[in-house]
């Protein structure tokens, strides 16, 4: 199982255009993918999950993927937290 | 076999064209418990896919026609749809509870609206919620096997039928295909009919019960002067409307030639005839109709298109954009006017039983919660000021004590722009909006005190006679030519001629050509109108008579008892 933690830095936490990019990128992938935050898990597949949680700018999220992907699945979440300037 | 149904006559012009249905399904459901789980669940699958197949078509359509950040709006949406985490709800509580699809649907997905609108972060997940709301409707209408109009798909030429038609109806409509209106409810001045006269299409209000004579397909001949519509009309009756439609272009035609005249009456008196706006970009209007002012620009649009309260630098630009264009001819610039029937996403205002009497314009600007974005106002319209030639109004005056606090508000902004270091003009004209009965009888005493009013008839006649202008049963009560409201009128003409100030008109009554006589021969000094009402009036204007009209004014306050007698008597003055 991949695990890592992000330190949120974008103003607008995960909204808008980059809850979808990551929404988007998370799809791609088999495995099973979560964001945790605050103790409650949502599927990062749904931007419905993503965006009950509610992450605000300057929040730590922990994101785990498992399954046979799951290398190139966190290191694509990777690259997009950085491109969307959502964490650095 | 056609059938002629009669409406209110709201924008000129003649259209022969199919119908297109703009009508909400009925997507009234009952929660029903199911045996055969699986087939239900299919029906939620199909509904997605038909959904999604739907949206892919409409996100095309909109990336061609608005371009493709515009289709993006609709990526949202098809996320939505795909959701696993949603859909894997959907279908658990199907399972759980043996419940129908439109049942289960509504459950999950008011659970998530429900949690977005209690997430303090505003504006944002309120869109977010009307997403889900959108797209909760489309998947239920097609469980419930009806059609929801989809206006941006419309690529033929069509008549819109629709019961009412609201800004967000008008804003999706391709202006390339849409030839005239049609709508159930509304008056000359409900939004539909305003839209239609800026857009110059031939348009009928309160037909009571088109949407119901009408099928998709139908052709329509409509006859937007008279009022009247024709469903499947015969070839003999189509020649008929075009006819009327080629006399019309032909009058309009001829009224064109006034374009670049100055508006004089038979016996050489000048008048101004200015325009109603709502956004820089309507001066196209007022200069194809040759308009010689903006005798009213209504601010709201701003904050109304807008998912935020409008920054200083915006509302500057607009403003400025506005007084450049109108090259140094005056231009009234009516502050907020939210409240009433114009709500902001962004802005929570507490539900009221009497909107129209409640806390709106200017009420909200003078308040603790307006405060800061009538500040705002004032300042991006004083750093405007030195672009043109700017008069600043304030709507829904009702105490001289009112007024003071608004101006006062005024001279602090001015103020601190001018010891910021901030260029700002020293001629700034500040009025009032007359729409209030208390403003209209005590104007003698504002006349001290502002540098012009300018009567909004639409408020003003609702107010005064005390009946919802939107309310059919008592839209016979909506009576422009009541000596009553002439009365109050002349009052408000005099009061301000007696302290050397002038008195213009914003409403619909001043580009009506019954009315406009009667306004003339009061002394009324500004008539502002739809752009499209310019040139007509403009021509009307040379064929009266002041003297003349002065008489026809003086007899029908002194004289007339009813609207009737008033209408009776404009007509003997003027034909």
């Amino acid at each position: 199982m991949e695990k890592k933690d992000f330190h949120i830095v974008a103003e607008t936490g995960i909204h808008a255009r980059p809850a979808t990019l990551l929404v988007q990128t998370a799809s791609k992938f088999t495995s099973d993918i979560n964001l945790e935050y605050k103790g409650k898990s949502v599927n990062l597949k749904s931007i419905m999950g993503v965006m009950s949680l509610g992450v605000g700018q300057g929040s730590d999220v922990t994101i785990t993927a498992e399954g046979a992907d799951e290398t190139e699945a966190m290191a694509a979440i990777v690259e997009t937290m950085k491109k969307e300037g959502l964490s650095e | 076999m056609s059938e002629m149904l009669k409406g209110i006559a709201a924008s000129d012009g003649v259209a022969v064209a199919k119908a297109y249905l703009l009508v909400q399904p009925d997507l009234t459901f009952n929660k029903t418990s199911v045996e055969d789980v699986q087939a239900e669940e299919a029906r939620l699958d199909d509904a997605l896919a038909k959904s999604t197949e739907e949206l892919q078509a409409i996100r095309e359509k909109a990336a061609k026609s608005l371009g493709e950040a515009e289709a993006q709006v609709f990526d949202a949406h098809l996320m939505v749809l795909s959701d696993p985490e949603m859909i894997g709800q959907i279908k658990q509580n199907i399972q759980a509870n043996k419940v129908n699809a439109e049942a289960a649907l509504k459950e999950v997905t008011d659970m998530y609206i429900g949690m977005f609108e209690a997430m303090d972060d505003n504006a944002y997940m309120q869109e977010r919620a009307a997403d889900l709301r959108d797209v909760a409707k489309r998947i239920l209408a097609h469980l419930l096997g009806v059609m929801l109009p989809n206006p941006s798909m419309i690529n033929e030429e069509v008549v819109v039928v629709a019961h009412d038609l609201t800004p967000s109806d008008t804003a999706q409509l391709d202006r390339t295909y849409v030839k005239a209106f049609v709508t159930d409810i509304g008056g000359r001045t409900s939004h539909s009919a305003i839209m239609a006269r800026s857009l110059e299409i031939p348009a009928i209000v309160g037909t009571k019960e088109i949407t119901g004579k009408v099928k998709a397909g139908d052709m329509l001949a409509v006859n937007g002067i008279e009022g009247d519509v024709i469903v499947n009309p015969s070839d003999a009756e189509k020649a008929d409307f075009q006819a009327k439609g080629q006399a019309y272009a032909d009058q309009k035609a001829e009224w064109d030639k006034l374009k670049n005249a100055q508006t004089v009456t038979a016996d050489g008196k000048h008048v101004e005839l200015a325009a109603n706006i709502g956004t820089p970009k309507d001066l196209e209007g007022v200069h194809k109709n040759g308009g010689e002012a903006v005798g009213l620009y209504r601010t709201e649009f701003l904050y109304m298109d807008s998912s935020d309260f409008p920054t200083e630098e915006d509302q500057y630009e607009a403003y400025k954009a506005v007084l450049e264009g109108m090259n140094g001819k005056p231009v009234v610039v009516r502050t907020m006017d939210i409240g009433g029937d114009k709500e902001l996403p962004y802005l929570t205002l507490p539900h009221e039983m009497n909107p129209f009497l409640g806390y709106r314009a200017l009420r909200i600007s003078l308040s603790e919660l307006g405060d800061g974005m009538f500040r705002t106002q004032m300042r991006a319209l004083l750093r405007a000021s030195v672009h043109g030639n700017l008069r600043i109004m304030f709507p829904m005056v009702a105490t001289l004590k009112e007024f003071r606090a608004a101006k006062a508000i005024f001279e602090e902004e001015k103020q601190k722009l001018v010891n910021e270091g901030t260029e700002v003009s020293n001629t700034i004209q500040v009025g009032i909006m007359i729409e209030i009965p208390a403003a209209a009888v005590l104007a003698d005493k504002f006349a001290k005190e502002v540098d012009f009013f300018s009567v909004g008839t639409n408020d003003l006649i609702q107010y005064t006679m005390a009946a919802d202008r939107m309310n059919e049963r008592v839209s016979y009560l909506y009576q422009p030519y009541n000596p009553s409201i002439l009365r109050l009128i002349k009052h408000v003409i005099d009061s301000a001629h007696a302290e050397g100030k002038w008195a213009g008109m914003c409403g619909e009554m001043a580009g009506d050509q019954t009315a406009v006589p009667l306004l003339l021969g009061m002394g009324l000094d500004e008539f502002s109108m739809s752009a499209t009402s310019i040139l007509k009036t403009r021509s009307l204007m040379k064929r009266l008579d002041t003297t003349k009209m002065v008489e026809l004014a003086d007899r029908a306050l002194k004289e007339c008892d009813t609207m009737e007698e008033v209408v009776a008597l404009v007509e003997e003055y003027t034909n």
